[in-house]
């Protein structure tokens, strides 16, 4: 395993996450209806990020969520056992309101698919819009961002890194090859 | 997680950890339960059988409904509607219930000791639901499950099993994860209902049930299970309730917070008097709830690891 390039710094990263904040209000005009859901590990700290720039800007919090997508992943009777399930926090009612999912890498839509039909189960909600902070390509279903930080070409055996202070202690994407 | 177990027998040698990820993993399960649509589709395509050979209607209907939640197929066999009636032996129940391929099996039997037997026999994973005066490893765990949530604790706690513990499945199941996880144990009940031996697994008798409330953080009252007692162990459910029954009077004469838990059903005036177990200190309901999450978990955490693929992958 070796770093093959570093794709951004945190300072990349603040810029990056005020880029999309902006995106997502003015596609929304706004944030009425508005209400932030980020996946489990890493999409939740992504979702509160954005959460506090949208505070900054228009001085108003938005609801947040944590999903966890374990008991709707599409690969479990292949896995050599049973991941750790953890619980999806998200105290307010989706339905009619505009849901932002949160996630930190786009690559082959699995995860999303699973977070579509987990939010279904949680109520209706008016839309769902996806954010990701980076897109890898390689998808293996109809899946496409609304609000992309950066989009990244990759081969397939190589991995991107999302690494934030309060899960990994330190700010940086980076690709790595095996 | 992996459990090391590919069944769940009993709580007899099952680790510390393995406890506690079933808890957590049961914890995750309880908030499913209360969402608008209280269903994940993590074991579609799996079939369970509850072959259940001794009367039940929580349990039975505890494991159905856990297994429903998990979008799992079930069947259920229970003996006064099926084979058995004409004869057929264990053995070729389960290599009749086998052929039709299925995941797992959960069981309930009079024999102590079916459950293991049903394990050797077949490749499906089995659940013990309670077999003879064996284990109940299920309800030990939504009972250490509800303790943890009402105290925040289990380590430390001390915790009294009351009532007929020689019959009991109940109370050896709790025995074992309690010690496991670092409460202090006792029981209480008539000499004749204590096993001899008791005090080698690191249990405290108490002959009276004064000196039991004195102590507990939590009572375990168990039913007075009037369907073991004909040996003449117990003189009368009278004389039972007047020494050992949980009275609202020897509540508050303890004058401490005693959390009460009872496996069901109830004997109302016998082992436990009504304004106890409707009472504030009462987690009987709890115990039910929690019991139809702590399933979910344990099946979850048993239908994995068929795979081959280790890890959990980038996405």
């Amino acid at each position: 395993m070796k770093i093959k390039a570093e794709l951004m710094d945190s300072h990349g990263l603040n810029r990056t996450l005020q880029r999309l904040t902006h995106e997502i209000l003015e596609r929304n005009q706004g944030t009425g209806e508005l209400v932030i859901v980020g996946i489990r590990n890493r999409g939740d700290v992504l979702a509160g990020r954005i959460q506090r720039s949208i505070q900054k800007l228009e001085g108003v919090r938005v609801p947040i969520g944590i999903l966890d997508i374990t008991l709707y992943r599409d690969d479990f009777q292949r896995l050599a056992e049973s991941p750790v399930v953890q619980e999806t926090d998200i105290d307010f009612d989706i339905t009619d309101r505009k849901v932002i999912l949160v996630d930190d890498v786009l690559y082959t839509g699995r995860t999303i698919r699973a977070a579509l039909d987990a939010l279904m189960d949680l109520g209706r909600p008016a839309s769902i819009q996806l954010a990701v902070l980076v897109d890898r390509g390689h998808r293996e279903l109809p899946v496409k961002a609304d609000y992309v930080g950066k989009n990244v070409p990759t081969a397939q055996g190589e991995e991107v890194q999302v690494k934030l202070q309060e899960v990994d202690g330190e700010e940086k994407v980076i690709v790595i090859v095996p | 997680m992996q459990l090391k177990s590919r069944h769940l027998l009993g709580l007899d040698g099952v680790s510390r950890e393995e406890i506690g990820a079933i808890m957590d993993t049961a914890f995750s399960f309880k908030k499913v339960l209360k969402r608008p649509i209280p269903k994940v589709p993590t074991l579609r395509g799996k079939t369970i059988v509850n072959l259940f050979y001794e009367a039940s209607t929580r349990t039975r209907f505890s494991f159905e409904l856990a297994e429903k939640r998990l979008s799992a197929d079930t069947l259920n066999f229970s003996t006064s509607s099926s084979s058995v009636l004409k004869g057929e032996t264990l053995k070729d129940t389960i290599r009749n219930i086998e052929a039709m391929k299925i995941d797992f099996v959960v069981m309930r039997h009079g024999a102590s000791g079916a459950p293991h037997f049903l394990a050797r026999c077949i490749d499906a994973s089995v659940v013990n639901a309670g077999d003879g005066i064996h284990e109940h490893p299920t309800q030990a765990l939504l009972d250490m499950m509800t303790i943890q949530e009402r105290l925040g604790k289990i380590k430390g706690l001390q915790v009294v099993i009351v009532g007929d513990i020689l019959h009991s499945r109940v109370a050896r199941s709790n025995i074992f994860g309690l010690k496991t996880l670092g409460a202090c144990v006792g029981v209480c009940g008539p000499a004749t209902l204590i096993p001899r031996e008791v005090e080698s697994l690191g249990v405290t008798v108490y002959p009276h049930i004064e000196d039991a409330l004195a102590e507990a953080d939590v009572l375990n009252v168990l039913r007075i299970q009037l369907e073991r007692q004909k040996g003449g162990l117990l003189p009368s459910t009278r004389e039972y309730r007047q020494l050992f029954g949980i009275t609202r009077q020897r509540l508050e004469q303890t004058n401490r917070k005693v959390t009460i838990l009872h496996p069901g059903p109830i004997n109302r005036g016998v082992e436990i008097d009504t304004d106890v177990a409707d009472g504030p200190f009462s987690v009987i309901l709890d115990q039910v709830t929690n019991g139809v999450a702590v399933r979910m978990s344990v099946l979850y955490l048993l239908a994995g690891g068929k795979g081959k693929f280790e890890g959990e992958g980038n996405e």
